[in-house]
């Protein structure tokens, strides 16, 4: 009843815990309910008739499970990263490398542009009024959308690999980063820009002492959001390249051959990965706000 | 008007100072090498009229940019279809585009104290910038030659876009009238429902906020091929790809919406003796609606991705995302940007209607009201 509860201080580990545990309990649910219509079928099929215990514990071990069950999720997650080398085709470590290649590749070029950007708009007017509201609006438009395209077209010009699959991952990850960095880099107080004046600094001088350090804080936010999508656009781009390598070719051969276990385990790697990264991100910004004294700064907007 | 921000003293602003005398050099340039004079010249001249307009009037001086690359704009267009363009024209194409960004130069240097002159110009200044994006890329398409596959123009797509309105229609109706808007409703529903179920519990808040903040950082979209095999080809899986996605955002930020209320404000309520549900509809909620606007404006670009992602795994022979995985195959690419120019369309459009319906709802509070 009380208001602004669950900004209140304090463990959350036993609530999320339990929500955590009340999910695989569903899941296990789930699974029985949806895959109980194939062991019926087949037991018709065959023609014999066993017990509702025998059938709840085959719909857990199915090949091809409509949902399988977390434990095959698991235990096909495990066969294929820790049980199979690096190299291998079938290994998703590899997979996820190329995933990962692509998105960091892109994810770099997207951050460097976004602050490009950032920087001309907050040192130009007309950019400011011109550009910054394409920018915005460049974000309504599905651009996934394009994705197949520019894959098939830099494909037919010669370009392939891991460079047309980081384009689309720049292009989905500038846009968090500009915005955050022109908000960032026009944060300092007014009297900060005065101080700045009456030390006669220059405008170069005003931007690396003053303007770009009380920036990071809403560099390294925006950042995380940058690296999830430049993820989600590099599994995206693997899509119509045909199944070739990566997480996406993973997703789209599973579903092309009915292989549920292999989505999901897919799946649940590449949402791994996606914590991952967020985490690695946050720590380095962390890091960086102690070393700089904005510890106040980034807790105010993180 | 516009000389009432005159009084205070002039100076050339460092990009007008550039951008004029260059646009004027490049113009002469192009006329000693044998390019239609009257172009070049009247680009020259207008440049040099322009930089002394400014002692005057900011506007006039964009006017006069403005007009004249506009019409050398057309001019260029119009006759860049003859062979091989000579280096005479790629000057003027130079010399009308840095006579544009000069008129937004200009135009963004006014400063006015009128809102509806700032609202006008507020609009103008990014149409003139989309506008010669357009215009450079028809010319350097057309004027460089870049095979049709590559990039198609402007004309060329707009060519395709009209005689094809038939299947962009079938399209739109398939992917953003069933799939999106309707899991788009459920999405944002359920992601408001639950957010209103669990506000009494704060174990479960405490429970579901960081899972829930963890799933959006999660390429959801994997989850398409799941969803087609669930519930087969047609729009159904789509819809189901699109409440997945919208759902979450939609109740982190209600969650936190609710908690956005004043301790005074619930004093306030608390001394009227106000019951939970009154004080949820009559503070709470009109407090959280800035954070569900939020989350419905973040939605509705979502949803459109995840609509058209998830038909490239499997549809039937109907909508945005399988034309444009099909066409992409056929090499058709003029119509991809078709319909990568509907799915625009249809986006800015759901996000604007998102948007107008803010400003009505929320008109008191300060982001609106300044």
């Amino acid at each position: 009843m009380a208001p602004g509860m669950s900004a209140r201080a304090g463990s959350s580990f036993v609530p999320v815990m339990s929500v955590v545990l009340a999910i695989v309990v569903l899941w296990y649910v789930g699974a029985a309910l949806m895959n109980m219509a194939w062991e019926k079928s087949v037991a018709q099929r065959t023609g014999t008739s066993p017990s509702t215990m025998a059938m709840l514990s085959n719909t857990m071990k199915q090949e091809r499970p409509v949902l399988p069950a977390p434990h095959q999720v698991v235990e096909e997650i495990i066969n294929t990263t820790v049980k199979k080398k690096i190299s291998s085709k079938r290994s998703l470590i590899f997979h996820a490398g190329i995933t990962l290649s692509s998105a960091m590749l892109g994810f770099a070029m997207g951050t460097m542009l976004g602050i490009l950007l950032a920087v001309a708009i907050v040192y130009n007017e007309a950019l400011n009024k011109s550009l910054l509201p394409w920018i915005i609006a460049s974000q309504t438009i599905p651009i996934l959308a394009i994705a197949p395209m520019i894959i098939v077209v830099l494909n037919a010009i010669g370009v392939q690999g891991l460079l047309p699959k980081a384009f689309i991952s720049m292009y989905l990850s500038f846009f968090p980063v500009a915005v955050g960095m022109v908000k960032g880099l026009n944060s300092p107080d007014t009297h900060y820009v005065d101080l700045m004046r009456t030390y006669s600094a220059s405008r170069t001088q005003a931007f690396f002492k003053l303007r770009l350090p009380t920036s990071l804080p809403y560099l390294f936010t925006s950042m995380k959001v940058a690296v999830a999508i430049a993820l989600v656009g590099a599994i995206v781009a693997e899509l119509p390249t045909g199944a070739v390598a990566g997480l996406g070719a993973r997703l789209l051969a599973g579903s092309y051959y009915g292989q549920t276990i292999q989505i999901w385990s897919a799946l649940v790697v590449a949402s791994i990965l996606a914590a991952l990264l967020v985490v690695v991100i946050g720590w380095i910004g962390t890091w960086v706000n102690r070393r700089l004294g904005l510890e106040r700064g980034a807790g105010a907007h993180g | 008007m516009a000389n009432a921000a005159m009084t205070r003293a002039f100076a050339y602003r460092p990009m007008e100072r550039l951008l004029l005398p260059g646009a004027s050099v490049f113009g002469i340039i192009s006329v000693l090498l044998h390019a239609y004079w009257l172009t070049g010249l009247g680009i020259a001249v207008a440049a040099l009229l322009s930089f002394w307009l400014l002692t005057k009037s900011r506007l006039s001086a964009a006017l006069v940019t403005g007009y004249v690359s506009a019409a050398a704009a057309w001019y260029l267009i119009s006759t860049v279809d003859a062979s091989a363009p000579p280096a005479g024209f790629w000057l003027q194409v130079v010399a009308a585009w840095l006579l544009a960004w000069a008129c937004v130069e200009q135009l963004a240097a006014i400063d006015t104290l009128s809102t509806l002159y700032k609202r006008v110009l507020g609009i103008a200044i990014p149409v003139l910038f989309g506008v010669w994006l357009l215009i450079l890329w028809e010319l350097l398409t057309r004027g460089l030659d870049v095979p049709q596959v590559l990039l198609p123009s402007p004309s060329l797509i707009a060519e395709r876009f009209a005689s094809s309105t038939a299947t962009l229609w079938a399209d739109f109706k398939q992917t953003f009238l069933k799939a999106v808007l309707i899991g788009y409703v459920i999405g944002c529903t359920a992601g408001f429902v639950v957010a209103i179920l669990i506000d009494r519990s704060p174990f479960l808040q405490k429970g579901l906020l960081p899972i829930g903040n963890l799933v959006s950082a999660l390429p959801i979209v994997g989850v398409a091929p799941i969803m087609v095999m669930w519930f087969g080809f047609d729009w159904p899986s789509k819809a189901a790809v699109v409440i997945i996605m919208t759902f979450f955002p939609m109740l982190v930020n209600t969650v936190a919406g609710l908690a956005a209320a004043q301790p005074m404000q619930h004093d306030l309520l608390k001394t009227y003796a106000a019951s939970y549900w009154q004080s949820l509809f009559k503070l709470r909620i009109p407090e959280a609606l800035p954070f569900i606007f939020n989350a419905l404006k973040i939605n509705s670009t979502l949803a459109m991705i995840g609509a058209i992602v998830a038909e490239f795994f499997g549809t039937p022979t109907v909508g945005m995302g399988f034309r444009i995985s099909t066409e992409v195959g056929r090499m058709n690419v003029d119509m991809v940007w078709a319909e990568i120019a509907v799915a625009a369309l249809a986006g800015s459009l759901f996000y604007g209607a998102i948007a107008l319906t803010e400003r009505v709802f929320t008109f008191w509070h300060p982001s609106i009201r300044s």
